[in-house]
């Protein structure tokens, strides 16, 4: 347990930071899950009859949508004849009133919950629609909770990071090895516009789901290229990483902007967004891919070969190669994977925006670093944990999504992020300072010697 | 203050020290003054001539922190008879470990006191303490019979006290002048005046009789030419006590003839040296008095004359030592490496010789005479211009160190913290690493394996370790070098080349290795070692070759009747 702490002492600043965003966004909410749905229908029933006109709203795309299906459906279940369900904007709610006063119903009830019974329309409907003043609101028991860590905001933050945690997974075993890949913003870019012209050469919208696929694929092969290429660069002719990789920035732009004329591409197929805004099982496909991608990563950089020399060449590249560590081969690996895993951001980002557009990434590949940096990895190579840098991702996401909450302007949140970003690796440097000299911890048989 | 602007390095503070005719007591006379009164000083001496007079404000050396509760009514010079340096009753402990247990130490004016004892004895923490980079649980400092309190390195500075550490503290790529006066620049208007610290830094060196160039570049001098920079920078500052910490340890032998003469120049002028060497030949030649730590404690002082070596060693391990070198011959088999006509630019030319199994060869010369590169090409950490490997017999196409340890040869560098460990990684993971393929299981290592074999390896060398997950920079030296060996027995290879196997160790971590070679060569193992000790060199090897500019300059077959001349004079090419 306290080895996992010291590993991974970052885990306490982001509860921290999950702490202090829960308090400031503690307000009173209207549940709107499945439990809402049920004491809806418990109160429905027991205060209107049967043949009452009960109108179950929800608004489109939001959580209340399906709360309003649901309710709609238990309610037909228990026998209601006279149940009308809207989903979609206040604008469509205004139209289904009109017809019903049009139509002189006697409206007994509206249900819903979440943020629905802010609506204007709901909240003034006793001055707009005189005839239905006798119709009442029904709604669940409002709760405290705090806005942060309601379902669907974390799963907000959780979109947002995605793309730059899967990129840190290959920025950590570049940074391992004491290198520096400045070219992965430019490469979600060029992946991006490479796999949807590649799905638009395959048929644009009426393509079918295997051509996303392939144009998945082309885009990550492609950034996979080129990382080899800086790679090569770097592993053979000893030009520095800063600099090798400045120039396939700027070169990997260039080209998506050539190969596209500067244009989006939006002739996809439908089954783009699968990847970024589908769902498995009910859980997002994105957060699968997450969970996956860093145990595996986790996984080799701790208990396979490749991944201990990574961290020799880091350490000591010649003591490395003296003790037969094939170093070359490994720099070339490194580069190549952040690539690649710049490659599969693409893809992500393109599935998440359904398009691909050659200025996507831009400034990313700092906040990667930032991210590895923040993880607690050291850019003097040697030192690092894959697990750190998904922590550090997240402190990132999550301090940019509170401040959002709180409604911060974004030139502050810029401010507070870069702070923010120091501080962390400020307590870092404190912290494994003293666990560097053990015998300011009270470690035994660690005395200096002579 | 304003006695701060008149630190040491003003214009007028030299020429007094440069000069230093009057003696050793009016030299240090002057350097209290200015220590506990330099405002005052310069009110009443601004022709900066030679102070021994009276001062009548030395008050305000209190808040300095230097002199602290010290008590003194003028600067007149004072008892010549009380040592330069005493240190009484030093202790010092970190959380769990006594590293200092109420150890005292004498130094007097033109002493050289030399401070021996094992790696983790407590010379390091006792040198952190004069130094002011440690402060004593309890204990005492006394400079020239007075009470003196170090609390931090520039209190020692001001104290008179410089530390030439192993490591030196120079800037590569600032001129040997800017080197001296870093820090301290003597400047004009804002503008430094190089005219006239190029004069005092020649002084400077004239003082111990070396010739340097003021205008190169530190990067590009000799590891000797830096160390005698470092003491110009330390006399610079007027210390009164020089400590050295191995520093013959990266000097070739006429380096360290050099450095003797400069010592010895020192000593003449009244300074006070505390000489750390794990050599103790040097110790033997340069010193006036050892003084020996073991486990932290003050074992025992002795006038040079009054002990013999095996007594000192004796000493210094707690335990009777039968012989430095306990060599046994093994028997010698077949032929398992021979090289020939290997050659690469003008660092190694034309070199072949062969091991056979079993057999020791060790490979003398001074430094620069091109051994290490030759064990580099035939390992192919470098690349050869031409030359043929063979091992076993068979012919062995070497490019890089992998192919090196596939035909079962590694090499144990010269420079371990350089090139033979990775600092910041564990004892298990730096032992690992060229073992994976052995431990590997697929793509996977098999930490159970390779844990087990690790905690086998540091049993049976005996690594001092808190645990297998204690990384390596935290080891003291002869234990990193374990980890080293470790690391490569772990193989099982059949050529191992040792690079200077015992350099800055302890006797009884050199012993251990010693008898680890002997245990190789009786396993039928061809063992080649590179030694710049010539009595080790002597003692443990078979058949010696002795190499020059990069060729091999004589192969000595009867090492039993070799002497340490013969092997220097073909090693100089005479």
């Amino acid at each position: 347990m306290r080895r996992t702490l010291n590993n991974y002492g970052m885990i306490l600043v982001l509860l921290a930071l999950c702490l202090l965003f829960s308090l400031l966004t503690l307000k009173r909410q209207v549940p709107t899950g499945s439990a809402a749905a049920k004491e809806l229908v418990a109160r429905i029933v027991d205060g209107f009859g049967e043949r009452d006109v009960i109108l179950v709203v929800g608004a489109v795309n939001k959580d209340t949508a399906p709360l309003a299906e649901e309710t709609g459906m238990l309610l037909r279940q228990r026998g209601f004849s006279n149940v009308r369900v809207v989903v979609g904007t206040p604008r469509d709610l205004r139209l289904k009133l009109d017809r019903i006063t049009a139509d002189g119903e006697k409206l007994a009830a509206i249900a819903t919950g979440g943020d629905v019974i802010r609506w204007g329309v709901i909240e003034q409907l006793p001055e707009k629609f005189p005839q239905l003043a006798t119709c009442r609101l029904v709604a669940p028991q409002s709760r405290l909770w705090p806005t942060f860590l309601k379902r669907s905001n974390l799963l907000a933050i959780v979109d947002r990071i995605i793309v730059i945690a899967i990129i840190a997974i290959g920025m950590t075993m570049v940074i391992i090895t004491a290198g520096i890949d400045l070219s992965v913003g430019s490469l979600i870019a060029l992946s991006a516009v490479a796999a949807t012209l590649t799905m638009k050469a395959l048929g644009g919208a009426s393509a079918s789901g295997a051509a996303v696929w392939l144009g998945f694929l082309a885009g990550i092969l492609c950034c996979g290229l080129v990382g080899c290429g800086s790679g090569l660069l770097v592993a053979y002719f000893k030009v520095a990483p800063f600099i090798v990789t400045l120039g396939v920035m700027m070169m990997a732009r260039g080209l998506a902007f050539l190969l596209t004329g500067g244009f989006s591409i939006y002739q996809v197929p439908e089954a783009l967004p699968w990847l970024g805004q589908g769902r498995s099982l009910g859980v997002p496909n994105t957060v699968i891919l997450l969970i996956g991608l860093f145990l595996a990563a986790h996984i080799f950089m701790t208990h396979t070969r490749l991944g201990r020399y990574i961290y020799a060449v880091g350490g000591n590249e010649e003591a490395a190669r003296l003790s037969g560590v094939p170093v070359k081969l490994v720099i070339v690996f490194v580069y190549a994977v952040s690539a690649l895993c710049a490659g599969l951001g693409g893809c992500i980002q393109a599935s998440q925006l359904n398009t691909g557009t050659p200025s996507m990434g831009v400034m990313y590949e700092l906040y990667v670093i930032a991210a590895v940096v923040v993880g607690g990895t050291s850019l003097s190579g040697g030192s690092g944990r894959v697990l750190g840098t998904l922590i550090g991702a997240f402190i990132i996401s999550v301090i940019q999504n509170g401040m959002n909450l709180l409604g911060m302007e974004s030139y502050t949140q810029q401010v507070v992020l870069g702070t923010v970003i120091l501080a962390a690796v400020l307590l870092d440097k404190a912290r494994s300072s003293r666990s560097m000299a053990p015998f300011l911890t009270g470690r035994k048989g660690s005395l200096p010697r002579s | 203050m304003g006695g701060r602007r008149w630190g040491r390095g003003s214009g007028w503070r030299i020429p007094p020290a440069v000069s230093g005719e009057g003696g050793p007591a009016a030299e240090i006379g002057v350097e209290d003054l200015d220590r506990t009164a330099g405002l005052a000083y310069n009110e009443f001496c601004p022709s900066g001539g030679h102070g021994s007079g009276t001062v009548a404000t030395v008050d305000d050396f209190g808040p300095r922190g230097a002199f602290k509760g010290h008590t003194v009514d003028s600067g007149v010079s004072h008892d010549s008879a009380a040592p330069l340096l005493e240190m009484r009753g030093i202790s010092k402990s970190f959380p769990g470990v006594q590293a200092l247990a109420n150890v005292s130490l004498v130094l007097r004016r033109g002493e050289v006191l030399a401070l021996v004892g094992e790696n983790g004895a407590g010379k390091s923490t006792l040198i952190k303490v004069l130094g002011g980079a440690h402060a004593p649980d309890s204990g005492t400092l006394w400079r020239d019979g007075r009470p003196t309190h170090i609390a931090t390195p520039a209190a020692a500075r001001q104290a008179g006290v410089s530390i030439i550490y192993q490591e030196f503290n120079l800037i590569p790529d600032l001129t040997v002048r800017e080197n001296i006066f870093l820090g301290r620049e003597q400047t004009r208007f804002g503008f430094v005046r190089g005219a006239s610290e190029r004069a005092q830094a020649a002084q400077l060196f004239e003082r111990i009789g070396v010739c340097v160039d003021l205008d190169r570049r530190c990067r590009d001098l000799s590891v000797a030419q830096q160390q005698t920079v470092e003491i110009a920078k330390a006399l610079s500052v007027n210390a009164s006590i020089l400590v050295m910490d191995e520093p013959t340890a990266a000097l070739t032998t006429q380096e360290v003839r050099r450095l003797f003469g400069v010592i010895s120049e020192l000593k003449s002028r009244g300074l006070g040296i505390i000489y750390i060497s794990h050599r103790l030949a040097e110790v033997f030649e340069v010193a006036d008095r050892v003084m020996v730590l073991r486990d932290g404690r003050h074992v025992g002082s002795a006038r040079i004359g009054d002990i013999s070596r095996d007594a000192l060693i004796e000493q210094m391990v707690g335990r009777s030592v039968e012989s430095e070198f306990p060599k046994q011959p093994a028997a010698l088999g077949a032929e398992r490496l021979r090289v020939e006509d290997l050659q690469r630019g003008t660092a190694v030319r034309g070199v072949s010789f062969s091991v056979r199994a079993g057999e020791v060869l060790g490979i003398a010369g001074l430094a620069g005479a091109g051994r290490t590169e030759t064990l580099r090409l035939v390992f192919g950490a470098d690349v050869p211009d031409s030359g043929h490997v063979f091992v076993n017999g068979k012919r062995a196409f070497i490019r890089d160190p992998r192919d090196a340890i596939r035909h079962g040869i590694c090499l144990l560098t010269e420079d371990r913290k350089a090139q033979g460990l990775v600092l910041a990684h564990c004892v298990r993971e730096n032992f690992g690493l060229p073992n994976l393929d052995r431990f590997a299981r697929g793509p996977f290592v098999d930490g159970r394996r390779e844990r087990a074999e690790s905690a086998r390896f540091a049993r049976e060398l005996q690594i001092k370790a808190t645990s297998l997950e204690q990384p390596v920079a935290s080891l003291s030296g002869g234990n990193q070098q374990k980890v080293v060996l470790a690391k490569w027995l772990a193989r099982d290879a059949d050529i191992i080349f040792f690079d200077e196997p015992t350099r800055g160790i302890d006797v009884g971590a050199k012993y251990e290795i010693y008898l680890l070679i002997n245990r190789l060569a009786a396993a039928g193992k061809a063992v080649v070692m590179i030694s710049s000790e010539l009595p080790e060199v002597l003692g443990m090897s078979d058949r010696i070759l002795v190499m020059h500019e990069g060729q091999i300059k004589g192969e000595i077959t009867d090492v039993a009747r070799a002497t340490q001349e013969h092997i220097l004079s073909m090693a100089l090419a005479r």
